[in-house]
């Protein structure tokens, strides 16, 4: 048979999917599944391995049945994955130690405290690009070494593997126990702390500085190549892409030249802007990562504003204040009031991501009077994403010395009409939605079809890339200015509220 | 007016019972409370059950009011959570027929656009999501109004406009136009509302089958009704499979 689709897999923090592709970029069949969050103590966040891939085991074959095609159909498989969170398991068992500790998990705060102040701790940030935070997983794989007992023996003679979520599951895919391939790719690793953002290989003096066997690390690939043909779940399809969720919508996006920039709206949000073949350091909050790498080519490297509560905040409004049932009403409610009434909220619920980077940060609700009614409420928790992604865009905008001229957008959050008019009037610039506006999944099968050929070239790729929505901005800039300094009193007002040593349960 | 249904009345009866006091009655307790023979009761209640009007306990094996019942008086769809559920597969179908897509629902006798996508040639295209349209003139509204006894009631009164010589205006031309819709199971319009364009829709049905909405591809009649004016039925097809694929994320089961 004529291999007639890709697939691509989207580990994600929440659920898992499996989507069908075809040559033209467009959605054939899709599946999902939710997994289960684990909160065993306040600050930690866990997911079970062998759920998610159990959960997939199922998924990647019902999305074959639900198109009507066999795996010798499918191409290639390509994954994205939730960034940074930390597995790991027994090479010789297939099983889990413990739980996956997850990216939101902050239970390293004291660990990353401590070896901010031992010597080498510059090395951090002059090597990997990204400065020393809970946010990364060599302090997760630290905590784990120290939390149990006998691990790091097994790690040293390699009995004990780490990954991120793509090493787990390629591993898997390709046998597991029975030959199982032990890789991570450059995007994923260059999230660790470990990689060195030059060199694109694990580094020594990292390595040595948190304390961490190298007999336990994957073998670092590029994003597309062959890993190995799956012997489980899709057998004989080839496995040849991993990317980091991020980084895969940026590709997805086809942001492929020098100053093209994408930002994923979903539970935080995440701006990358494409800085070609030299890494360029930040001095305004952001992060040097890796962007893609297409097998022996030089890697493209990317510029990141993290957000971390967006979309999350919207699930707080709706789960935990009840204000609505589904979060696609929170545009409804917004939009029975005509402004946000002098209404601001800051989500710095973990402290505050790019630009700020403070931990010590805690969320607000500012400009309540008695006037505020749930659907000014509503509108602040949109303009929330609004203006943190302005400052994301203005930091890139110092770093870069360019103005960015449009946004190209993705994620669930585009859906919503009132935020997308709200973002391109706070830019001011347009904003652009492609027309698959999962583009996560999308850029895991473009690199995974790319790696085996069945797309051509990466401006076979840009021709599927097609306008879907577009929003102008019309905001009156005098309006735009005064609601942007409020929002900048709003955040000031956020920090320092937690104070270090203070048990305020007490 | 024909006699009342007798199953519906001991339905009606059992339901009533069940609202009542603890709410949660074995077969045999509803039997007798009602006078009823204890294999009518169960039928009955068997049927209510497929429903989802009511649930069993499954460890004591008594009956209780459904939640579906529960949810009936309050079961609209957000026009903001419909586009979010369908933004997907308006997508693909603005992909693979290379029309603009728009998808509309019923407000005040007139089509809301609650979602547009562009028509994916990258030309300067201005997004009209908010915008109202009329429903005797174009192919979302038929839909609407061959299967939501609402917009037909809405617009029974109104005098229909004629936007060019094609459009659809007297009682008898409508009439027929939406006996034709219910028989195909989709909608065409061409030339009827604006000269040189057309446009071809299909239902989305919400849980239940309800229809919520239709979906449409909008674009020249020349690509949409090419031959001679008749329609391009692989383009129907595509419209009537992204309404099938969203009626069935919304919950419609086998439509």
């Amino acid at each position: 048979m004529v291999a007639r689709y890709v697939m691509s897999v989207d580990q994600g923090t929440t659920s898992t999917r499996c989507i069908l592709f075809d040559q033209g970029g467009r959605l054939v069949s899709v599946t999902q599944r939710e997994h289960r969050q684990r909160y065993p103590k306040p600050g930690w966040v866990e997911h079970d391995a062998t759920e998610i891939w159990r959960n997939l085991e199922h998924m990647a074959p019902e999305a074959l049945a639900r198109a009507g095609v066999d795996a010798s159909q499918v191409a290639a498989l390509g994954i994205a994955n939730q960034r940074e969170t930390t597995v790991l398991w027994d090479r010789h068992t297939g099983v889990p130690v413990g739980r996956a500790v997850v990216w939101q998990d902050t239970r390293t705060d004291e660990l990353v405290e401590q070896y901010a102040s031992r010597p080498g701790a510059e090395l951090v940030l002059e090597r990997s690009g990204l400065p020393l935070a809970t946010y990364f997983s060599a302090p997760r794989l630290r905590w784990l070494l120290d939390h149990t007992p006998g691990l790091y023996e097994r790690a040293e003679r390699g009995d004990v593997l780490f990954g991120t979520m793509e090493s787990w599951l390629v591993w898997n895919f390709t046998g597991g126990v029975d030959g199982g391939v032990h890789v991570t790719d450059v995007t994923n690793a260059s999230r660790t702390l470990l990689m060195n953002i030059e060199t694109l290989q694990w580094d020594k003096d990292l390595l040595d500085f948190f304390g961490i066997p190298a007999a336990m690390l994957p073998e670092i690939r590029s994003n597309a190549e062959l890993y190995g043909t799956a012997t489980r779940a899709v057998p004989g399809v080839r496995i040849s892409a991993a990317l980091g969720d991020q980084q895969a919508a940026l590709f997805g996006q086809t942001c492929f030249a020098q100053g093209e920039a994408k930002c994923t709206y979903g539970t935080g949000s995440f701006l990358l802007l494409n800085t070609g073949t030299v890494p360029v350091r930040s001095s305004h909050g952001l992060l040097t990562t890796v962007g893609y790498r297409i097998g022996d080519e030089p890697a493209v490297y990317a510029l990141e504003g993290s957000i971390a509560v967006t979309g999350s905040l919207v699930q707080w409004f709706r789960d935990s204040l009840g204000l609505i049932q589904t979060a696609p009403e929170i545009e409804t409610l917004a939009r029975t009031v005509e402004d946000n009434g002098g209404c601001y909220i800051v989500p710095a619920f973990s402290g505050l991501f790019a630009p700020h980077w403070r931990a010590d940060a805690r969320g607000i609700i500012v400009g309540l009077t008695s006037y505020i009614t749930k659907g000014h409420l509503a509108r602040a928790v949109l303009e929330a994403t609004g203006w943190q992604t302005r400052e994301v865009v203005d930091a890139m905008n110092a770093d870069s010395g360019l103005e960015l001229r449009s946004l190209k957008v993705d994620g669930g959050m585009t859906a919503d009409n009132l935020l997308m008019q709200f973002i391109a009037d706070v830019l001011p610039a347009p904003v652009v939605r492609p027309m698959v506006a999962e583009t996560v999944s999308l850029g895991a099968a473009y690199a995974a079809g790319l790696a085996v050929g069945y797309w051509p070239d990466l401006e076979g790729l840009r021709r599927n890339w097609h306008r879907a929505a577009q929003w102008l901005p019309t905001m009156d800039a005098t309006r735009r200015e005064s609601e942007y300094a409020n929002w900048k009193r709003a955040v000031e007002r956020t920090f320092g509220w937690v104070r270090p040593n203070t048990n305020t349960a007490g | 007016m024909p006699g009342s249904v007798q199953s519906i009345e001991r339905a009606a009866a059992i339901l009533r019972l069940l609202a009542r006091g603890s709410g949660r009655l074995g077969v045999g307790e509803i039997s007798t409370s009602l006078g009823l023979a204890k294999g009518t009761t169960h039928g009955i209640l068997k049927t209510l059950q497929d429903v989802g009007f009511v649930e069993q306990d499954k460890a004591s094996g008594k009956y209780q009011l459904g939640a579906t019942l529960l949810h009936l008086g309050t079961s609209y769809l957000d026009v903001n959570e419909l586009r979010s559920r369908a933004i997907n597969w308006a997508d693909a179908l603005a992909s693979r027929s290379g029309e603009a897509v728009r998808i509309g629902t019923p407000l005040d006798g007139k089509v809301l656009v609650v979602h547009h996508v562009f028509r994916p040639d990258d030309s300067l295209q201005t997004l009209d999501t908010g915008t109202l349209l009329p429903v005797h003139a174009t192919a979302l509204g038929k839909i609407l109004l061959a299967y939501d006894s609402g917009v037909a009631a809405e617009v029974a009164g109104a005098t229909p406009e004629q936007y060019t010589r094609r459009t659809l205006v007297t009682p008898a031309a409508l009439r027929k136009a939406v006996t034709e819709v219910r028989e195909q199971g989709w909608a065409g319009e061409a030339e009827e509302y604006a000269a040189g364009q057309a446009s071809i829709a299909a239902p989305i049905r919400g849980y239940g089958g309800y229809v919520v909405g239709a979906i449409s591809i909008a674009g020249s009649v020349d690509r949409l009704f090419p031959a001679s004016g008749r329609v391009d039925q692989s383009l129907v097809t595509f419209v009537q499979n992204a309404a099938r694929a969203i009626s069935r994320d919304l919950g419609a089961g086998r439509w």
